[in-house]
């Protein structure tokens, strides 16, 4: 059939995609390697992200916030209390979801403007948390000396070694995404979206939907949070506050909240030119907030979205004017 | 014993009276229409029935329960189905996963199930879609079940919007206009489609301006007027009643 | 003794209080224009400070004038944010308005930065720095200019909206956009007119408050947190509320910095915001019937 054609060709899109991510570490030298890494630590928050804004029309400004919990949370238990840091990367990740349901409970009944401020004023509370419960999380200074993650013996601090697990790491959070997105579940988050007063006629509870989505999200946060804890194996406040997650946000309607895919895309585009212009940081700021209102107005679903958008016509175009492929 | 019930229900907006002190009933397998002009209040009670707005007093039951205090999306569970006078369908979705988005009703899975992909979610979906091609056949639109929602034509919108309230397997399917906008092949599919629906012993209870339709295939009648029950019975006592007659005639412009 | 300090803490308060009323004012003008939430409110108070900065000092203009100057460019800022931004995206969904401003606040901010640097910069007190004395707490005369100031623009917008003829149809077309378009009031017009104001409010703000804080390009983003609380303890449609709201959050944030820790008091905003949004979020202050269905 066309349909499980058309998965096939997915999902072999997909197996070859990351095919090709796994011979990077041939190619790349460490500088770009590392942004690599960084890059998939921002794709796995992404992820959460654009089923967040794109699937459940929802938005927020402090999954910073969620992230830094994530890594404070690994780096305290592996620091402090000793324990292997796998174990408590997934601590790490099941705690930020735990607070993003604790957050969401309430701050989800808000639409719009009103929810990206709770989100906001929530991210940036945690924040100050980071800095204040100095006893637990070293204040302003931070954690140092966090211990890198270990296969048996093999330790994982090498860039190209950690890629590996940050790429093992995007495969599962976009696994689940997908799963999520083409299912039941994701059918009823579209349904949410388009209209929600239709989505509660047809039996959709959107309060519980929304709220699936928005700790998963969270889960995706800490999890990135904890893998980049490991890897720098230091951490401060500076690194979660809200710039961040107004970059995070700002990758995902960049590429396009539509899509999963899109949205990765946009936060691999847009950590590599942060990266890339860390010299000329100012300018690129300057251009980095125009981008965002151009990109609003000139295409609204994204750039990668809108792209596939117009080649998807052209091709359309061109097939008609052969005639029919497919019998 | 009726399976829907309505008692001493009232709504008002503001100053304005939507529905007053209204109590009517449905019987299982019946066909029946609340007629009334613009403003009467009958797009209120179908909000009121499927938990949109909170009433002010009064209840319903259904299937001997008291729902009037329950969510919109319980009361679609339980098996109240409806469609809307202002057609709200999910336009970015095709056609069958319009209907297949509504089948949550009785295959409802736990979250895990979704994201680690159990073997239950590829079985309900095909009990979804199954569930959704029965569905669209009743209507009619069995070839369009892949075309954009979107691309719909104003009359197979509505159509669809029936089909989609079929997805949550309902035991009762509230139609609000369901005729409005058709031309007459439509409406003649329509009529099929409602016999049809009660065939599948589903309970039919529309709102309705096309009086050719109503007589022809309801069973009983509501008349409101102003918010309040003017008059209940079978069409052609209905069609004699003279407050009904005033009602319609008293307001010219309004007896579409 | 007690009694001092608690008059220093309300002095304090009402004074910072003042200046939130005023960002808080934009943030609700604003809304009750385009329902949208100008993330980039806090620039403009930036702004304002810094170009007086630049007209004063570096352009040696006479005070006035400079202050003067500096709430015009604001306002011209402001019209052409809405002319050029929040126009073009009158169709859109609200989650892309929200990223527009955020965009245009990141943009205006760090193009203050590349034309300010990063140096913090303040003004001269307008009436001299010395300090009058009040039952033992002490009252700075540029507190009392903003206390004065924001004053006279409540009761000058009151007279505004109840007695000219654009204040009606802005306030006709903010109560009912629809019955406003009927009634032939351009509501795109009200729009543009609500970003000039709420421009050259945040302006405003901002030369007051120079003097007394060193201002740098970074500032805005804490001051606009601190407006939006203010807007949203006051209901955010609602402009008494809205000034209600601000002097109400700076008198708490001042009692809670003094009483409790200072450390926190960034956060005692933020609290306050979450705690409205939360358990109240048409505000304490706002007013029924003005909401809106949506859509
Ligand atoms: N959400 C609402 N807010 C305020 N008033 C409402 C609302 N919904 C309905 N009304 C008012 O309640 C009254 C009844 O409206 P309703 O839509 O139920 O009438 P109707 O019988 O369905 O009319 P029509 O035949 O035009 O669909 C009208 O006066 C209407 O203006
Ligand atoms: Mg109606």
């Amino acid at each position: 059939m066309r349909a499980n054609r058309r998965r096939l060709v997915n999902w072999l899109g997909i197996v070859c995609g990351f095919g090709l991510l796994a011979s990077l570490p041939l190619f790349l030298n460490d500088f770009l390697m590392t942004i690599a890494v960084v890059i998939g630590i921002n794709v796995i928050i992404v992820f959460g992200l654009s089923l967040l804004m794109g699937y459940a029309g929802q938005i927020s400004l402090g999954h910073a916030g969620l992230y830094g919990l994530g890594a404070y949370t690994s780096a305290v238990m592996s620091t402090k209390l000793h324990l292997d840091p796998w174990l408590t990367i997934v601590a790490g990740a099941l705690l930020a979801g735990a607070a993003a349901y604790l957050i969401g409970l309430p701050a989800l009944r808000l639409r719009g403007h009103y929810l990206a401020m709770a989100t906001l004023g929530a991210g940036v509370i945690m924040q100050i948390m980071f800095v204040e419960l100095s006893g637990i999380t070293g204040g302003p200074a931070g954690i140092s000396s966090i211990p890198n993650l270990k296969i048996g013996h093999l330790i994982l601090d090498q860039t190209g070694a950690y890629f590996y697990v940050v790429l093992a790491a995007v495969a599962v959070s976009l696994w689940l995404s997908l799963n999520v997105v083409r299912s039941q579940k994701g059918r009823a988050l579209r349904a949410m979206h388009g209209n929600e007063l239709a989505a509660a006629s047809i039996g959709v509870d959107t309060a519980r939907a929304k709220l699936f989505i928005f700790t998963l999200s969270g889960v995706f946060a800490g999890l990135a949070g904890g893998l980049y804890a490991h890897y720098l194996t230091y951490i401060s406040p500076d690194s979660f506050g809200t710039s961040l997650s107004i970059l995070l946000v700002a990758m995902v309607v960049i590429g396009g909240s539509q899509s999963v895919v899109a949205a990765g895309l946009g936060a691999a585009l847009l950590t590599v030119i942060s990266e890339y212009f860390r010299t000329y940081q100012d300018w690129s700021l300057v251009f980095f907030g125009l981008s965002l209102v151009l990109v609003m107005i000139f295409a609204p679903r994204g750039l990668f979205v809108e792209t596939a958008a117009v080649a998807k016509r052209l091709v359309a175009r061109v097939v008609k004017r052969r005639g029919p492929v497919e019998s | 014993m009726a399976l829907l019930k309505v008692s001493g229900l009232a709504k008002s907006f503001g100053g304005v009276k939507a529905v007053s002190d209204l109590s009517f009933a449905v019987a299982p397998n019946q066909i029946k229409a609340i007629i009334g002009p613009n403003g009467a209040g009958k797009t209120t009670v179908f909000n009121l029935l499927c938990g949109v707005f909170a009433a002010d007093a009064g209840t319903v039951e259904f299937a001997g329960r008291n729902i009037s205090s329950l969510a919109p999306y319980v009361r679609a569970r339980l098996g109240v189905g409806r469609t809307f006078q202002n057609t709200l369908l999910f336009d970015e979705m095709s056609v069958e996963e319009n209907v297949m988005a509504a089948t949550e009703a009785g295959l409802r899975l736990n979250a895990f199930a979704y994201l680690f992909r159990w073997p239950a979610v590829a079985r309900a979906e095909r009990q979804r879609r199954e569930i959704a091609a029965e569905a669209l056949k009743l209507v009619g639109l069995q070839d369009k079940a892949r075309d954009p929602a979107g691309n719909l034509p104003a009359g197979e919108r509505r159509l669809l919007e029936i089909a989609r309230a079929l997805g949550t397997r309902p035991e009762i399917v509230l139609l609000d206009e369901p005729a409005a906008g058709l031309n007459n092949a439509e409406t003649d599919r329509l009529k099929h489609a409602i016999r049809a629906i009660r065939d599948r012993s589903i309970t039919v209870l529309l709102v309705e301006h096309d009086m050719g339709l109503v007589m022809e295939i309801c069973d009983e009648i509501v008349v409101l007027d102003q918010g309040a029950k003017i008059a209940e019975g079978p069409p052609l006592l209905i069609q004699e009643d003279d407050r009904v007659i005033e009602a319609y005639l008293g307001r010219p412009a309004d007896n579409a | 003794m007690l009694l001092s300090k608690v008059l220093q803490f309300v002095i304090t308060g009402v004074a910072n209080g003042a200046i939130y009323a005023l960002i808080a004012l934009g943030f609700t003008l604003i809304y009750n224009s385009r329902q949208i939430i100008n993330f980039a409110q806090g620039e403009f108070v930036v702004i304002g400070g810094m170009a007086a900065y630049t007209f004063y000092v570096t352009a040696h203009l006479p005070l006035p004038v400079a202050l003067l100057a500096a709430i015009l460019v604001v306002t011209l800022l402001g019209v052409a944010f809405e002319r050029f931004v929040i126009l073009p995206l009158k169709n859109a969904a609200s989650i892309s308005l929200i990223i527009a401003t955020i965009g245009m606040s990141i943009f205006l901010r760090t193009g203050a930065m590349l034309i300010w640097g990063k140096e913090a910069m303040t003004l001269p007190h307008f009436f001299g720095d010395k300090p009058w004395n009040i039952m033992g707490a002490t009252i700075l005369p540029q507190q009392i200019f903003i206390i004065a100031i924001t004053l006279v623009i409540v009761v000058g917008m009151q007279l505004f909206f109840r007695l000219t003829v654009t204040g009606k149809a802005m306030l006709a077309a903010s109560m009912n956009p629809e019955a406003a378009r009927l009634m032939g009031i351009r509501s795109e017009r009200m729009v543009m007119y609500s970003f000039a104001f709420s421009a050259a409010l945040g302006a405003v703000a901002g030369v007051s408050i120079a003097p007394l804080v060193m201002m740098s390009f970074g500032s805005g983003a804490a001051l606009g947190i601190k407006g939006f609380s203010a807007a949203i303890l006051g209901g955010l449609t609602n402009p008494l509320g809205a000034v209600l709201g601000g002097l109400s959050l700076g008198v708490i944030e001042s009692v809670g910095a003094g009483l409790i820790s200072s450390a926190f008091k960034e956060a005692i905003a933020l609290i306050v915001l979450l705690m409205v949004l939360l358990i109240k979020p048409s505000g304490v202050f706002g007013k029924i019937g003005t909401r809106r269905h949506a859509r």
